[in-house]
């Protein structure tokens, strides 16, 4: 870790003491549906509370990937737009240097972690962070015996007062990690998923190591569609959004979906 | 000073220590009810620690609330020490003498009650205490310098540090006076305290030059403060938070408030301890005039950080500043406007009222009203609308246990200081005494001048 912070000051857009590995998801907007299987798979992958009703009204739900949902156009003209919104892992990441117990900094492997242990609950991090990814625990949960059965023995449960968000999976890279070591093999592009992605229909999210140039997802981020959300913020996040592109687009459609410009792009 | 009553050594030392060696029925009222809302606060507290945070009416873009609008408010009012004791002993305003040691204490109980904010706002008060004092040396894991939230304990222990000695130094002489007109238990702690003060040439002279030390190198500190708590806002990457001026203006808006409070303080304590021959008007009329001197150029500062957002027209910051000039937003803004510079401005630039007390009192309390209300703009509805883009913006309501908490803050300010009143004289005996022996009169032809001669 404390080599982790002197590498930054260096150069912020590589990971650190390079290990080939910076992982980073794309996400093509052309095929999102708004089904929201990734979101309910994460909630059974992570251990994420339960959103109840009061706690939604509250308006303290936590999602670690929500989709965001935009109207366009005029009626009867109406069209929703989809974006799925998580952690983006961002190589320059606001939430980082903001906290004062090294509660979340980014690993070797271009990761922004998030420590339970060392989180004391400022909520610096989540003030900071523009994507809104980043989630506090208002309450302590409730288990009763029945709720302690689906819990993920792999992910901790976090307890109140403590901040999370997105982790990329970050428990099933470890786990191919370690059956690939077992067979003393190197990690293959497509051996890691994280529930959003192995739960998605329509292949929308696409995750691998954007180091390796060979990688499905490093490959995508090519795609001339490519952009990343509010880039003029300096983040430098591992996420990749792919413009939809749609050849009805009035010209004065929003910035999320395609334009006009973009329409004869290659779709993939 | 000009309107100084001629009085004898015996009679300062019966009127100053009346509020240490005697007890009125008052303070014990005023004690209970003091005592009423700390104990709130801690049933609050209690209600917080037990349930989490969410017992109060925080949420997911509102991630922070009352608890660090409390927080800055009351690192604003511990301005007012150094910028009464200090500033005004370095340029040796006469004026100073009988608020220094109100405003210091306040200063020392105002920061107390400030960190207690930021250790309740975390809501798990035991693991703040690694933040602020890194006790994991084995995994060699340190508090990350870069944070923000790392200057500010720094920032604010070396605040706190200063101003207890500052305090302290200047209440040796005092306590020595006690520990000589008290008897038995009391005695014994006095002369303990006092550290064997006999009142010598050297022991002056020391006490002299310790004075004007601390007073110099305290100011820096003073400067330092509050910047470094308008860095936890302007450091960040909120749009209306990450704002250039912020550092001048909070420390602005601190002299303001905290100015504010002494006058207040001067006030009750004039009426509470029958002070009307220390604390006279013409010390509320020199205070009434640094203030709108404060107050104007706080008002200019926060003319520019709207101006800024509104001309420039930076989406994201141009949409907190509407959500902040809208309703219900704009009757806040207004009342902060109203409070902090169009009431009391004006009042404070007739020398009639600024030497009645009541007028006083009344713009003092208007004031921090204002200046509480600032906090809250600057913070509740920037991060109810932070970053447009993001599909979480949200609203904000304190709860029951929040709003317990911030009266809990006023009562444990009045009651520490009420306890400090009880132990050790709020007005400095020997500095009333030092401005009694340097008052001399000239007369030049039928005209008498009232004159400070020093040494």
């Amino acid at each position: 870790m404390k080599q982790a912070a002197e590498g930054k000051e260096q150069d912020t857009s590589k990971p650190v003491t390079s290990i080939g590995r910076r992982w980073g998801m794309v996400v093509d907007l052309d095929r999102c549906t708004g089904c929201q299987a990734c979101v309910v798979a994460c909630h059974a992958e992570n251990n994420i509370a339960l959103n109840l009703e009061d706690v939604v009204l509250q308006q303290r739900a936590i999602n670690w990937i929500r989709i965001e949902r935009y109207w366009e156009g005029e009626y009867p003209n109406v069209k929703a737009r989809f974006l799925p919104m998580f952690c983006q892992h961002c190589n320059n990441a606001p939430c980082e240097p903001v906290c004062p117990v090294y509660a979340t900094y980014h690993n070797q492997e271009g990761l922004n972690v998030q420590v339970y242990n060392r989180c004391i609950g400022t909520r610096y991090c989540a003030n900071n962070c523009p994507y809104h990814a980043r989630f506090f625990n208002f309450w302590e949960r409730d288990l009763d015996d029945t709720h302690r059965e689906y819990l993920n023995p792999n992910v901790t449960v976090r307890t109140k007062g403590i901040m999370e968000k997105c982790t990329f999976c970050v428990q099933r890279i470890r786990k191919s990690e370690w059956e690939r070591r077992q067979a003393d093999e190197e990690l293959q592009d497509g051996d890691v998923q994280p529930a959003c992605v192995q739960a998605c229909p329509t292949d929308t999210l696409v995750f691998g190591n954007l180091e390796d140039e060979n990688s499905r997802a490093a490959q995508l981020a090519q795609n001339k569609r490519h952009y990343r959300v509010m880039e003029n913020l300096g983040t430098d996040t591992n996420v990749i959004y792919l413009k939809k592109v749609d050849p009805h687009a009035s010209e004065t459609s929003p910035a999320h979906a395609g334009t006009a410009a973009d329409a004869g792009g290659n779709s993939a | 000073m000009h309107e100084r009553p001629r009085l004898t050594p015996i009679q300062i030392n019966r009127d100053l220590l009346r509020s240490v060696l005697e007890t009125p029925l008052r303070f014990y009222v005023l004690l209970l009810f003091l005592m009423g809302l700390v104990g709130l606060g801690v049933f609050a507290a209690t209600l917080l620690v037990t349930y989490g945070l969410g017992v109060t009416g925080l949420n997911h873009p509102v991630f922070w609330g009352f608890f660090i609008i409390n927080f800055v408010f009351w690192v604003g009012i511990s301005h007012a020490g150094t910028m009464i004791s200090a500033i005004l002993r370095l340029t040796s305003a006469e004026w100073r003498r009988p608020v220094v040691r109100a405003a210091e204490v306040m200063t020392v109980f105002s920061l107390l009650t400030a960190a207690l904010f930021v250790v309740l706002h975390t809501g798990r008060p035991w693991r703040t205490l690694y933040w602020a004092f890194p006790y994991d040396f084995v995994r060699g894991i340190w508090p990350d310098v870069r944070s923000p939230l790392v200057w500010d304990p720094s920032a604010i222990f070396t605040y706190l540090t200063g101003s207890i000695l500052f305090v302290y130094a200047a209440l040796i002489p005092d306590l020595a006076l006690a520990r000589d007109k008290t008897t038995g238990w009391r005695r014994i702690v006095y002369g303990t305290l006092c550290l064997g003060w006999r009142g010598n040439a050297r022991q002056w002279k020391l006490l002299n030059a310790t004075g004007l030390l601390l007073s110099a190198l305290i100011l820096p500190v003073f400067v330092s403060v509050h910047s470094i708590v308008s860095w936890d806002f302007g450091m960040s990457l909120v749009p209306g938070w990450h704002v250039h001026i912020f550092a001048p203006y909070f420390v602005v808006g601190a002299v303001l408030s905290g100015v504010a409070a002494v006058i207040a303080l001067m006030a009750v304590m004039r009426s509470l301890f029958q002070l009307h021959d220390y604390i006279r008007p013409e010390h509320f009329d020199m205070i009434g005039r640094l203030l709108a001197v404060v107050a104007l150029a706080w008002g200019y500062f926060y003319f520019l950080d709207v101006v800024f957002a509104l001309i420039s027209k930076e989406e994201a910051e141009y949409e907190v500043m509407k959500l902040r000039l809208s309703p219900p937003y704009l009757y806040l803004f207004l009342l902060m406007i109203i409070c902090n510079v169009f009431l009391p401005v004006p009042i404070w630039l007739f020398r009639k009222f600024r030497r009645n007390i009541p007028i006083m009192l009344l713009t003092a309390l208007v004031v921090n009203i204002g200046m509480w209300l600032e906090r809250f703009l600057i913070i509740i509805p920037t991060l109810q609308r932070r970053h447009p883009d993001a599909f979480a913006w949200g609203d904000y309501s304190a709860s029951l246990v929040e709003i317990s908490l911030v009266i809990f803050s006023f009562g444990n300010v009045g009651l520490l200081l009420l306890l400090f009143s009880k132990i050790f004289p709020v007005i400095p005996i020997w500095e009333e005494k030092e401005g009694h022996i340097w008052k001399r009169e000239f007369r030049i032809g039928k005209l008498r001048l009232p004159a400070i001669v020093r040494e």
